[in-house]
């Protein structure tokens, strides 16, 4: 497999979220030049319909679950679930600050590991060759399933492994699409830099850093979610007992349903917050851009 | 000899390959200082080769190529020329004004020095009050005066031009070359024009150049429409745009458009039935 | 074809180099790292490099030839364990994919059929990407043994199976809407001309349409359908497959971790092997690649 067939492969694939993100969630997509399901959002019935099915799913599960008696194991009514994250709203926000903690680390660490890996590769022939293959790899691979080496290497009394894992999991779309951005630069700006005969470093200055930090912001928002996502499932994996996704499976084996959906919906929601924080910052960075990375 | 008074660009003997693609064959062409050259012929004919040969972006296969009286890669090095592409190229991420600056930046002037000088021209191509916006909230025609602006900041002898108006409208694209010839006229720049257009050719042009294909080559030289400017009298509006029109509506331009169509024709049938 | 076929054969040889450097970077911490690690200020910073945290990459390559239990009845080499665990992961990871594929095909069609359909389900569809579904996995794993289907018992390889569809679904429907949306207006104009129906439009315009899209969306399932595979027989305690494995090894060696790497060298293979095979797909779909990448 050729590297550059697969690095479009690779980003491809993440942007799968990312292309129909901004408008679709946001509603928002009238500013952008962007094609897609998202351009026949307008109006009112933007945030009507949603809303309208999201009650009639809720109201429908109520339904199902007190009037047509489905087991609690299956799935809890909604005002079971509502009631325990009621009653467990300390050890919720205690939780998800230790889950949401883990994958902000990791999402920084991970980020700035790699914008560095992608500037060094662009400027250095051999690393690309040599980190690009590591990367697009390591897009392939249930990076999760590194948990338990990180836990035998750092000890499973510390965050540490975690954190780790999420880093690992957040190097891919941020490497992949940093990458991308310092290797699209447009040949008229290629010109334009020979013709007035700009040093490298210049060129990298002015044109090449400057006009990958769309790309550079739309890993961060596709790393954002993910980020979550590792820190939770990484706990599956052993380790300390003290965030959301060790409460979710211990409430799971005590068949207390109720409370690990109150668990899920903490999950939910600290995956939502992450997202819309990168979308947020991928907006302001980049707002007075015509297109974008996307 | 003083500066102004050096050839634009001289070209003696310009060949240039592409592995077996015959891009230029044996080109000769003087520019002289403040002259305004085009060059017109079908796809494929090498006039963008030509101009980036002068721009020191191609480099010939052989010949001799001076700019301003030095080599072309001097000349790129010492920002003796400045260039514009059909796309206007602005950078995103810069203001209008900044963008201007950018080729003041790159050679190290001041920042107060380059603002200066990339406001008055601004005001030279009509855009001062758009300083602080953003390329994207210009038109195609306002982002393009802006490359001409950019192109103009190092204050050259020489504005090389690759189709420049191609991806304007109609209406735009005649208030544009008014508006470039006002600037050459006040900068005393020469200008070497790119252009598929026969009448933007012969109403801009003091001399229009006729290339044809296979190998890229210099058929016929037809004298060029462009109007008269009234001289030293830079201070004043040198040109009036109206002028512009006037040109449009003489028998000499029919007679400019004509003579380089049948030039045209004539480079085309010489390449047989493929062109 | 030539030149081609010599940078595919250079990228593989840096892609083999990139790995040899993995594999020496390692070593060479064990050698120069202490072997207790680095901690400061209570925070372990550098890992510990003993045989039992950081074993010798040969070590672990012999453990693969090694008997899974020492002095069993029938002895099973590990490496013979990895592969039949990867291969079960696999097939539950296929059949979730596929559930998971028609389920959002169909939805695809659904929603760019209806707008209004499209307009109430595409957000949630778009914001389950976002947030960690994958949490419901210990969930589904309770279904085990306690729900029957028309005599059939409910068996905990297809609570896996069910989260694996799970996560491969949303990719899927989200990546077949935006193929089906893809045509250029001229050319759904041009059917329309035609007087082509919805169906005719959507059988020899939007499908086809969709294929470019559509294939970057399958990859990024099947990497979603592994992950969910794994991370679901952990959490349900299905045995056979390999995320099962990586556990039972993880705890059964405290002393001597080789075992434990070597299965999750085994997942890693895993993955790659899913993502070459969905290589071989696009390169039999070549023909209806179109301008998106």
């Amino acid at each position: 497999m050729s590297a550059d067939r697969g690095e479009i492969t690779a980003s491809g694939g993440v942007g799968t979220g990312g292309l129909a993100g901004p408008g679709g969630v946001g509603g928002a997509g009238g500013a952008g030049a962007v094609a897609g399901p998202e351009r026949r959002f307008r109006g009112a019935s933007v945030v009507v319909a949603p809303v309208i099915f999201g009650i009639a799913v809720l109201v429908v599960w109520q339904l199902v679950v007190t009037v047509g008696g489905l087991p609690a194991f299956l799935l809890p009514a909604p005002t079971a679930i509502a009631e325990q994250i009621g009653a467990q709203f300390p050890v919720i926000l205690e939780t998800a600050a230790v889950t949401g903690g883990n994958a902000l680390v990791g999402l920084v660490l991970g980020f700035v590991l790699g914008v560095l890996l992608a500037i060094l590769a662009a400027g250095v022939r051999l690393v690309a060759d040599l980190i690009t293959p590591v990367v697009l790899a390591a897009s392939a691979v249930p990076i999760v399933a590194l948990a338990p080496v990180f836990t035998t290497m750092f000890g499973s009394t510390t965050e540490i492994p975690r954190r780790l894992v999420v880093t690992v999991v957040v190097v891919v779309p941020v490497y992949v699409s940093t990458a991308r951005g310092l290797r699209q630069v447009r040949p008229v700006h290629d010109e334009l830099m020979v013709a007035l005969a700009a040093t490298r470093r210049q060129y990298t200055r002015f044109v090449r850093l400057p006009g990958a930090v769309p790309y550079v912001m739309t890993g961060l928002r596709l790393a954002a979610p993910a980020a979550v996502i590792a820190a939770i499932v990484a706990e599956y994996f052993g380790g300390l007992q003290n965030g959301l996704g060790s409460r979710i499976s211990s409430a799971a084996a005590n068949t207390a349903y109720a409370r690990a959906w109150a668990f899920v919906a903490a999950s939910i929601v600290l995956g939502l917050v992450f997202f819309l924080a990168g979308l947020l910052a991928e907006r302001l960075v980049t707002r007075n851009r015509p297109g974008g990375a996307s | 000899m003083t500066a102004t008074g050096t050839d634009a660009v001289e070209l003696q003997g310009v060949d240039k390959t592409f592995g077996s693609v015959w891009a230029l064959a044996g080109v000769d062409l003087t520019i002289g200082a403040g002259e305004f050259v085009s060059l017109i012929g079908p796809s494929g004919c090498g006039k963008s080769t030509l101009l980036r040969v002068v721009a020191d972006l191609e480099e010939p296969t052989a010949g001799s190529v001076a700019v301003t009286g030095t080599s072309a890669r001097q000349a790129r090095l010492d920002q003796r020329y400045g260039i514009a592409f059909q796309q206007a190229g602005l950078l995103d991420w810069r203001t209008v004004v900044e963008n201007v600056e950018l080729p003041l930046q790159v050679h190290g002037v001041g920042k107060a020095e380059r603002r200066r000088r990339a406001v008055e021209l601004l005001e030279l191509v009509g855009l001062a009050e758009f300083a602080g916006s953003r390329p994207a909230e210009l038109s195609g025609g306002m982002q393009q005066r802006v490359a001409i602006a950019r192109a103009l900041a190092p204050s050259p002898r020489l504005l090389l031009m690759d189709e420049p108006f191609g991806a304007l409208d109609e209406m735009t694209r005649e208030r544009m070359q008014a508006e470039l010839l006002r600037i050459a006229g006040e900068t005393g720049a020469a200008v070497l024009f790119v252009t598929h257009s026969i009448p933007e050719a012969v109403v801009l042009s003091d001399r229009v150049v006729v290339m044809s294909p296979r190998p890229g080559r210099i058929t016929e030289v037809v004298g060029g429409r462009r109007p008269p400017v009234s001289g030293d009298d830079r201070a004043a509006d040198t040109l009036d745009p109206d002028a512009v029109e006037d040109v449009r509506e003489t028998a000499a331009f029919f007679e400019a458009v004509t003579a380089v169509r049948e030039a045209l024709r004539k480079g085309a049938a010489t390449d047989g039935p493929a062109a | 074809m030539g030149s081609r076929d010599r940078r595919r054969l250079r990228s593989a040889a840096w892609a083999v180099a990139a790995f040899a450097l993995l594999v020496v970077l390692w070593e060479l911490a064990k050698l120069v790292l202490p072997a207790g690690g680095v901690t400061v200020g209570g925070t372990r910073v550098l890992p510990r490099t003993d045989d039992a945290a950081m074993p010798h990459v040969w070590t672990v390559l012999a453990r693969l030839g090694a008997p899974e239990v020492a002095g069993a009845a029938e002895p099973r080499s590990v490496g013979a364990a990895i592969v039949s665990g990867a291969l079960f992961t696999l097939g539950l990871a296929l059949g979730g994919l596929v559930l998971g594929g028609i389920a959002g095909m169909l939805l695809a069609v659904l929603m760019q059929r209806f707008a209004v359909a499209e307009k109430a389900v595409l957000p949630y569809v778009i914001a389950s990407q976002t947030v960690p579904l994958i949490a419901i996995a210990p969930l589904v794993a309770g279904w085990g043994g306690k729900i029957a289907i028309g005599g059939w018992a409910w068996e905990p390889w297809a609570s896996v199976m069910v989260i694996s569809s799970y996560l491969a679904f949303f990719p899927i429907s989200v990546g077949m809407l935006r193929g089906l949306t893809s045509p250029r207006k001229a050319d759904v104009e041009m059917f329309r001309s035609l007087a082509a129906g919805w169906w005719t439009t959507l059988l020899r315009l939007r499908l086809p349409a969709s294929v470019p899209h559509l294939v970057p969306a399958v990859r990024l399932a099947a990497a979603a359908a592994i992950v969910g595979a794994i991370v679901a027989e952990i959490s349900t305690g299905t045995r056979g497959g390999i995320g099962r494995l990586i556990i039972e090894y993880a705890q059964s060696a405290t002393g001597d971790p080789s075992q434990m790497y070597a299965a999750i060298l085994g997942a890693a293979v895993l993955g790659l092997v899913a993502a070459g095979a969905v290589g071989l797909l696009e390169l039999g779909l070549r023909r209806y690649r179109g301008s998106v990448a």
